[in-house]
């Protein structure tokens, strides 16, 4: 960043509220403020858009997880005579922090524009889930395509890929289920479907003689209620694993770290239904954006540029500016009154949200008001491990995983590939018809919830080693290398790999100062949404987002060979 | 009806044919609509060019009647401003449609004209008049430039485009689609795209079945293999296996396929590949009718053999049978007996299939019993059609030359010569040979010749004597050369796997037809296992399902009469000695609740048979046991004379109790229109007791019809509204021979 172009002091220099940090919390409440009329200032220190969900190319990536690792030095302190100046510091969300390079020409100039890859992934979105509505009601989704994801399976340690029955065509045409699972599998779809329309039902007329699940077993473990079924365990953990997205081992009550309720497992069953056929277009459930995930965070930002809001990137902030005199703090803003900004120059706002990789060292607190503490707590790092880790994983590979199919999803349920395993495994696979990687190629995303670094990383090796032919790094190949194992032989190769651990920060409310959420652990963006609509209703005193419904500008778009374009 | 009248389309009566696949209710609705319009097109014909305006003036009604009422949804009622503009709509069709007419009429097929028709078209592509016209006006274009293929494709290319445009707007129009079919007839254009717009069609609407029709067209055209379309089902079932018109094109396509024995398409490889498929549809969505309809069809494959066989015979293989002289009661006290007063025995063939052509030339009769040179085949059928199941031809054992205490063999071929032809043109091939010996008796017994027969009781268990009954053993199928082994295999497994789906009525249903199946072809060792399984099932579907009551109450007496009949253990519990009658053998099927009668093959021999206390309404079936003479109905549910119509085929009935029924209840007989209606026949008034009763013949024609032809000595009618003094008198009159009539003997 030492190269940064000088910039022209902004103006004006007051505003609503500033966010630092383009990630997609930070987007949707950018363009969400802007919509209500707020006045927003949306810096990012990175020359990208997306932060923390952004898509990149190799050596982008390669060196935002590294730059990312290493705290930067602090700035030399510099007081202004007005105002307390407390000095930020930035964290790290990425720990052990491992790339290889297989095949060092694909990071050749020919391929570096080539390449669209995600650091929050794997990610996709359900047709009908939250952050689809929320793109609708927004109109962001005039600046996005999607494409289907072609299916998903289930995998185990034999390598063998089962695709999930999530459809009646699917059980239909399933070659593994034996017939009596079939009809398992479908009497348990309907009644789910038959409950949801009770349900739905029962909200506007009386609900006599309707199909519902009983209270109680709502209430009771999902895992319980699918034996209760009865489903058989392997169809159990293709519901669990496969459609639900559940983490954690739920056979094992004592290491499981989330036991879904009936209730959350039949919310989560509802949304891949509904997704299923919400668009024409969409053959399955999920679908990904072309040119990757950061398309989305982009498509708020641009949203929000449309409703006047002034977008700034390369442009870190060094410090927050307290008030001085501790009895004239108003109490609404905890004595916040702005920040300033690499450039030195001093920018003032209300309100403040900041990229959730932002703190303050404890040294910096020391000094101040208990007032003051109060207003900067949400800085104040917390130990990561309370709030979990990602391990997630990146392979550039030649060849695909499953002949035919180019984008697909990989669920390895816990204790698939060795007894150990704690949690589910997913993994997505993405081809160059999502313009994220050139055309022979496919981008694999590997992800897993973890305790430790080395956990999480051995977990996504094992899937990796699954999935793929291990190879050397380039610089270790010899001539002895025997590779005569025929089902060894038709799997991909891997030409690039990264692993690494990310932390995972909620995001908190905390008045005047709030700090947005990280990306999660889950598939879809659905509880990244959640988090930002709650921290937005927070802010704006439970004021809707974007409550004026903004109809698509321009809906008519040329031919996008079999894109899916959302529309409400 | 309705294709009657697709087919007078006008200009050319097209080859339309609708397949008998499910619609949704939508399609049924633009059916009839559609079909009214090309009613009004038809008379424009026929009758006026003024026509055209009501036509169009259908069309507008249909347009908002559809808007109102699609799918069952109420829409909105029109608001002034679309209301102004369906006006303004009509208006302008008013415009463009005179015009079109003036154009039609003075023959200009000018390049505007014809431009104007497409216009027309394409807002209402169901103006039948306009595609004649565009018709005509190719036909005329093509008369000049007939030379020039480039030009000739040019003018049919220009219609394609036409009728696309039209099915864009309406892809369910009868005439768009029939101008298409009229277009590619022509020749000359590429049918190459046909299939690619079809696809379009079909994904918009899979069970459309224009496009259905349209395409076994396009691949009849392109001689594009059934192989390929086999597969173009497989993917159709594969997106939407609900889609009934797939399943229904698969199975023609399966037909023609394994009838003509395609490479790989040998039924036991084939068939089973099917059931496999169709499980998966059923166990997935047990609730959808598709496949359950397809696995009938299946099973129907399995079963059922297209070429007719022999069931049996009376009398049968090897058995010896006792002729008497004159009719003597005495001589059904053996199974193996038989007496007649014409001297004269009937010779039973029975197939499992209406068949025709069974005479002396296809049935040949090597016997030593003279006089029966040129044997007269008649088939024992409803309505004197020359297909039957049942063929029966009279042997003379009395001739000039004195025969009695002789033996005679006699053996029969049947289908020795090919002319044996079932209804559905199959030829019957496995010819079959059977000996029996006749052994002809001079008349002994005399006694109680005209004495009354009772049913009340005097009834002895029947002294099994197995080896008449073995002797009555049907033909075993097996013999006719059916490749049975995957069959049973195939039906098998299918037990196997619906036993497990027990708790859904189809479910139920299907297992009792496959156990009823696995019975039709299994060997006679293993028959009868399962029968008790099939009522059982047919009971629950009767308490489960009782709209279909009287479906599954039929099956469940075809179920049990089988089981009686299935072994001679089971036959022999039901026959029995009647002590009043010197012992005769008896049948007695009696309070079994029947309500229709089956398994008659194996009872050819009968001739004394007790059916009281069922649920009858009709004797059909009855008719192939020729040697039937007394016969006991009573208590039974027959409601008119009609019902009874079978019987007249018994020529050895003497004895009829039909005591206790509906006879004469319903004062409007519904069947009677089925019948032959008494004024339209010509013989009745010319007879004796036609032209001495005329108004009683009317009043009782049915019974008339029924008793004239039976020679009957002794009638019960008691406890039916019909009986009373006015119809005993009309008995007498129609029956002479009789000499009980309600337990009462006739003093003549």
């Amino acid at each position: 960043m030492s190269d940064l172009p000088p910039y022209p002091p902004l103006d004006p220099t007051t505003y609503d509220l500033i966010i630092v940090g383009t990630g997609v919390s930070e987007s949707i409440l950018s363009a969400a403020a802007s919509s209500s009329g707020t006045s927003v200032l949306h810096l990012d220190p990175n020359p990208f858009y997306g932060s923390h969900s952004a898509s990149l190319s190799l050596p982008d990536l390669t060196s935002f997880l590294h730059s990312n690792s290493l705290s930067p030095p602090p700035p030399p302190p510099s007081d202004t005579p007005d105002f307390l100046s407390v000095d930020l510091a930035t964290r790290s969300l990425y720990s052990s922090v491992e790339i290889a390079t297989f095949d060092s020409s694909i990071l050749d100039e020919r391929h570096s524009r080539k390449f669209n890859v995600d650091l929050c992934g794997p990610r996709v979105l359900f047709c009908a889930d939250e952050s689809i509505n929320l793109m609708l009601k927004s109109g962001s989704n005039n600046y996005v395509e999607f494409k289907s994801v072609d299916a998903s399976f289930v995998g185990d340690s034999s390598g063998e890929l089962r695709s999930v029955p999530d459809s009646r065509a699917a059980i239909f045409k399933d070659k593994s289920l034996g017939l009596m699972e079939k009809k398992q599998l479908m009497k348990f779809f309907k009644l789910v479907q038959a409950h949801l329309a009770a349900a739905a039902a029962s909200s506007t007329e009386s609900d006599e003689g309707a199909v519902k699940i009983a209270e109680e077993d709502m209430e009771s473990p999902f895992v319980d209620f699918l034996a209760k079924m009865p489903l058989p365990p392997k169809i159990k953990s293709i519901i669990l694993y496969g459609i639900a997205m559940v983490d954690y081992d739920q056979d094992n009550v004592e290491a499981c770290g989330d036991l879904l309720k009936t209730r959350e497992g039949i919310a989560r069953l509802a949304l891949y239904i509904t997704s299923i056929g919400r668009f024409s277009n969409a053959l399955g459930a999920l679908i990904y954006p072309i040119y990757g995930q950061g398309e989305l965070p982009q498509a708020f930002c641009r949203r929000a540029a449309v409703k006047g809001c002034i977008y700034v990137l390369r442009m870190p902030i060094t410090a927050l500016l307290l008030d001085k005199a501790s009895e004239l703090i108003v109490v609404e803003t905890g004595g916040y009154k702005g920040v300033r900004l690499a450039t030195g120059q001093e920018i003032f706002s209300q309100k403040l949200i900041l990229d959730p990789c932002i703190t303050v060292g404890s040294e910096s607190m020391s000094s101040l008001t208990d007032q003051q503490k109060e207003t900067l707590r949400v800085l104040v790092p917390k130990s990561i491990s309370s709030e979990g880790k990602i391990a997630r994983g990146i392979c550039i590979i030649r060849g695909s995983v499953k002949a035919d199919i180019s984008n697909a999803l990989v669920v390895y349920p816990p204790k698939s590939l060795f007894p150990e395993q704690l949690a589910a495994i997913r993994v997505l696979q993405l081809g160059s018809g999502l313009a994220v990687c050139p055309a022979d190629m496919h981008v694999l995303y590997f992800s897993t919830v973890c305790e430790n670094d080395d956990q999480g990383k051995a977990a996504l090796l094992s899937a990796m080693s699954t999935l793929i032919k291990p190879q050397v790094p380039e610089n270790l190949q010899s001539d002895s290398a025997v590779e005569n194992d025929t089902a060894e032989a038709a799997k991909p190769v891997v030409l690039w790999r990264a692993l690494y651990v990310q932390a995972m920060v909620k995001g908190e409310f905390g008045g005047s100062i709030s700090s947005a959420a990280s990306p999660d652990g889950n598939l879809s963006y659905n509880e990244l949404v959640e988090s930002a609509v709650k921290l937005y209703e927070q802010l704006m005193g439970s004021e809707e987002l974007f409550k004026e419904e903004t109809s698509p500008d321009n809906t008519t778009e040329e031919e996008n060979d079999g894109g899916v374009e959302i529309e409400a | 009806m309705e294709l009657e009248i697709i087919n007078q389309t006008p200009i050319k009566p097209a080859a339309f044919s609708i397949n008998c696949t499910k619609q949704p209710l939508s399609l049924s609705l633009s059916l009839s609509l559609s079909l009214s319009l090309s009613l009004e097109s038809r008379c424009y014909v026929t009758l006026a060019d003024q026509k055209f305006e009501s036509h169009t003036l259908a069309y507008l009604t249909f347009v908002s009647y559809h808007r109102r009422n699609m799918h069952g949804r109420p829409r909105k009622a029109y608001k002034p401003e679309e209301e102004a503009a369906s006006a303004a709509k009509a208006a302008k069709l008013r415009g463009l449609q005179s015009q079109f007419m003036a154009n039609h009429h003075n023959k200009i097929y000018t390049k505007e004209a014809v431009d104007l028709s497409t216009k027309l078209l394409e807002i209402n592509p169901e103006a039948y008049t306009a595609w004649n016209y565009r018709k005509l006006a190719v036909e005329d274009k093509l008369s000049g430039i007939e030379s020039d293929p480039d030009l000739v494709k040019t003018i049919l290319d220009e219609e394609l485009r036409v009728v696309e445009s039209a099915l864009k707007q309406n892809f369910k129009s009868y005439g768009a689609w029939h101008h298409r079919k009229w277009v590619l007839s022509k020749g000359n254009s590429s049918v190459g795209n046909e299939l690619r717009l079809l696809d379009n069609f079909q994904k918009l609407d899979t069970r459309n079945f224009h496009a259905w029709n349209y395409r076994r067209f396009v691949v009849e055209l392109t001689k594009r293999s059934e192989q390929d379309e086999l597969e173009y089902t497989d993917d159709m079932i594969g997106s939407d296996f609900s889609n009934y018109s797939a399943w229904h094109n698969r199975s023609v396509l399966l037909s023609s396929l394994l009838a003509r024995k395609a490479d790989g398409f040998l039924p036991n490889k084939k068939i089973p590949d099917e059931y496999k498929l169709v499980q998966n549809a059923i166990f997935t969505d047990e609730d959808d009718q598709s496949g359950w309809f397809y696995h009938l069809w299946l099973l129907d494959q399995t079963v059922n053999v297209e070429t007719p066989l022999l069931t049996s015979s009376w009398p049968s293989h090897s058995s010896r049978i006792s002729l008497y002289a004159g009719c003597s009661k005495g001589s059904f006290s053996k199974l193996t007996t038989f007496g007649s007063e014409s001297g004269s025995f009937p010779l039973v063939l029975y197939f499992d299939q209406a068949v025709g052509g069974v005479s002396s030339s296809t049935v040949t009769i090597d016997s030593e019993l003279k006089g029966n040179e040129d044997l007269v085949w008649e088939p024992v059928s409803k309505k004197n059609s020359q297909v039957s199941c049942v063929w029966v031809a009279r042997l003379k054992y009395i001739s000039s030359e004195p025969c009695f205490g002789k033996e005679y063999k006699v053996k029969v071929r049947v289908g020795n010569s090919p002319g044996i032809v079932s209804s559905r043109g199959c030829n019957f091939s496995a010819s079959y040979e059977f000996v029996f010996t006749a052994h002809v008796h001079d008349t002994v017994e005399e006694s109680s010749q005209d004495g009354i027969v009772s049913w009340k009781d005097g009834f002895d268990i029947w002294d099994a004597e197995s080896k008449d009954l073995n002797a009555l053993a049907t033909l075993d199928r097996s013999n006719a050369q059916m490749d049975s082994k995957w069959r049973q295999e195939a039906i098998a497994e299918e037990i196997d796997l619906f036993r497990e789906l027990p708790d859904s009525k189809i479910g139920k249903l299907t297992l009792a037809r496959l156990l009823m199946a696995k019975a039709m072809i299994s060997d006679d060792a293993v028959k009868g296992v399962h029968y008790n399984e099939i009522l059982e099932l047919y009971k629950d579907l009767m308490a489960l399902d009782s709209s279909h009551y009287q479906y599954y109450k039929d099956e469940h007496s075809v179920a049990l009469l089988r089981k009686v009949t299935s072994s001679t253990e089971d036959l022999s519990g039901h026959l029995f000695r009647c002590r009043n009658m010197n012992n005769s053998v008896c049948l007695r099927l009696n309070n079994l609740s029947l309500s229709r009668i089956a398994s008659v093959e194996k009872l050819l021999f009968v001739q004394m048979l007790d059916l009281s206390h069922n649920e009858l309404h009709s004797t059909e079936g009855l008719e192939a046991m020729q040697l039937l003479s007394c016969l006991n109905l009573s208590h039974n549910r027959i409601r008119s004379f009609s019902s009874l119509d079978s019987l007249r085929h018994l020529k050895q009935l003497r004895v009829l109790d039909v005591s206790h029924n509906h006879i004469g209840e319903h004062s409007v007989d519904t069947t009677r229109y089925l019948c032959s209606s008494p004024l339209s026949n010509s013989e009745w008034p010319q007879d004796e007791v036609g032209s001495q009763m005329p108004s009683l013949v009317t009043k009782y024609w049915d019974a008339y019809f029924v008793l004239r032809d039976l020679n009957l000595k002794q009638l019960d009618i008691t406890g039916n509204v019909i009986a009373g003094d006015e119809f005993s008198s009309f008995v007498l009159q129609v029956a002479p021979k009789l000499v009980w009539l309600d337990g009462k003997k006739l003093e003549i």
